[in-house]
């Protein structure tokens, strides 16, 4: 069973951190990551850059429209992801309560759809 | 009403929440589970009727539901060669192809319990968990729970797909969780049970039999949790609560249907043998040394049940426990409740300072409880104008038909 784990948190609030503080966090995040790595949980993940490189593209009869920004404007911005396997919704919201953004972002979890069918289920 | 159908309806408010969980852990599809346990009610309707019931109803329920489960997972699955819809259960099923005739073996005493946790998972809303849990365990229709919440029975059926797809899409497991999860958790399912008791023993508008379900129903679960997982002294603390609760709901209501505080209620109206029980379980719980919420709770109504008349009621020991109560739970409600007790142990004029501390954060503000305790202090202590105020911001802020009723005497009382 995949899920993903999609990492919210205050971009203002990681600008502020000091560089050493920073470090340390993407310190824990490598920690994590080599740990998710080892017990066969990954799949993928990335940190994404700052909401101020976003895009959105929406195609309307046919014409490709580009804006500049988030799909949303939201409290808490999507900063990066993980893509897990995991063998049921407790193992993966405890995979998630270990990623470091969970104790001053929020991160969500979702099923990844892995067939056809369920889409329409 | 025949004796076939009585027994049917006994052993399906007994039965349903056990046969359902092991129909559930070999399906792993609450659907199928349900479909096929109804399949087996409706078939010992006529089969009961007119060659009356067998000797062990829950048993033959449990095969014919079983043997109708196994239909139903072959159906799905030649339904399914093409189009799959069973992800969640595929990998059960698979070892399910060669299965076993029933016999007591495929009923661990543990599916109920995995079943409770699931339908209290937190990831469910706690809507969805109320109705889940009653429909699952307790076998209420759905019918039965839209009319006890007042709430369209559309809105509920549809809040019930959801839960289960839920349960299936994002693969809410169905298993006793890990010990690192098992208290909050099991707290998770003291409240929804709590909250079920509470539904039905608040006396809001609706059916009052129904109401009545719902506490019956509430106390069933706790008794089936406590003798699931007994080492848990919150299970009979949370049952003793609403045994010791639910042995006022007579004497609750005057025969005008009208609210009787505890103060003046006919005491022997009491059921005495919910008292009996309940006071045990307290015991019991309290030696255990692990002493939380529901407990301190049912340690406060043992001392309401315990006193013979009103003014026999040992306040200090109520407020000791209140005090206890408000080291592990900083609620205003909680406070609200000590500073009611300490008025009655300590006098008037203490107690509303204490009211007035518990509501200055202005988290009370509009708790008609809050407003009813404070006209009632200042009532006591003959401030009537001040009281006709709270009383009529509290009548204002209930919308309970019976506890609006009782505030207006009491505002009468005081404006005379």
């Amino acid at each position: 069973m995949k899920y993903m784990l999609l990492i919210y948190d205050k971009e203002q609030d990681w600008a502020k951190l000091s560089e050493a503080e920073q470090r340390q966090v993407y310190g824990e995040y490598m920690k994590f990551t080599e740990g998710i790595i080892a017990s066969g949980n990954y799949l993928a993940g990335a940190q994404l850059h700052p909401i101020a490189t976003a895009s959105s593209v929406r195609v309307r009869d046919g014409k490709e429209l580009v804006t500049d920004g988030p799909f949303a404007e939201t409290h808490e911005q999507l900063g990066g992801y993980y893509l897990i396997e995991a063998r049921s919704l407790d193992e993966a919201t405890s995979i998630a309560a270990r990623i470091p953004s969970s104790r001053f972002g929020t991160v969500e979890v979702r099923p990844v759809v892995e067939r056809q069918a369920e889409a329409t289920a | 009403m025949s004796e076939a159908s009585e027994t049917l309806e006994q052993v399906f408010r007994e039965e349903y929440g056990r046969i359902i969980a092991t129909l559930i852990r070999l399906s792993g599809s609450f659907d199928l589970a349900e479909e096929s346990l109804q399949e087996a009610f409706a078939s010992a309707a006529a089969n009961w009727e007119s060659g009356g019931a067998p000797r062990n109803p829950g048993a033959w329920l449990t095969t014919v539901a079983h043997r109708k489960l196994l239909d139903a997972v072959r159906r799905e699955k030649t339904k399914t060669e093409k189009q799959i819809e069973l992800t969640y259960e595929a990998e059960r099923l698979r070892t399910y192809d060669e299965p076993a005739p029933p016999d007591e073996a495929m009923e661990y005493p543990d599916d109920r319990l995995r079943l409770i946790f699931t339908c209290c998972h937190p990831s469910l809303s706690l809507e969805a968990r109320v109705a889940l849990t009653l429909r699952t365990l307790g076998g209420l229709t759905t019918s039965e729970i839209a009319r006890a919440f007042l709430t369209p029975e559309p809105t509920l059926a549809q809040r019930l797909v959801r839960a289960r797809n839920k349960i299936r899409i994002a693969k809410i497991p169905y298993e006793v969780p890990s010990l690192n999860l098992m208290s909050d958790r099991l707290a998770a399912v003291q409240a929804v049970i709590y909250l079920i008791f509470n539904e039905g023993y608040s006396a809001t508008a609706g059916d009052s039999l129904v109401r009545r379900d719902l506490c019956a129903e509430a106390i069933r679960l706790a008794r089936v949790l406590c003798e699931l997982s007994p080492g848990e002294p919150e299970n009979p603390g949370l049952l003793a609560l609403m045994l010791l609760q639910d042995s006022r709901r007579e004497a609750r209501m005057n025969e005008n249907g009208e609210f009787v505080t505890l103060e003046e209620q006919d005491r022997s109206r009491w059921d005495r043998r919910e008292i009996e029980e309940g006071l045990r379980l307290v015991e019991t719980a309290l030696r255990q040394r692990s002493v939380r919420n529901y407990q301190l709770q049912a340690a406060i109504a043992a001392v309401h049940a315990e006193a013979k008349t009103a003014e026999e009621t040992d306040w200090r020991q109520i407020v000791a426990l209140y005090k206890e109560l408000m080291r592990i739970n900083s609620s205003a409600i909680v406070a609200l409740n000590h500073a009611a007790a300490v008025a009655m142990s300590e006098g008037f004029e203490k107690g509303l300072i204490l009211v007035e501390e518990a509501g200055a954060s202005g988290r009370l503000d509009h708790y008609y409880l809050f407003h009813a305790a404070r006209a009632d202090l200042l009532r006591r202590l003959h401030r009537s104008q001040e009281a006709a105020t709270a009383y009529t911001r509290a009548i204002s802020l209930t919308t309970n038909h019976v506890e609006q009723q009782y505030l207006r005497k009491r505002l009468n009382e005081v404006a005379e």
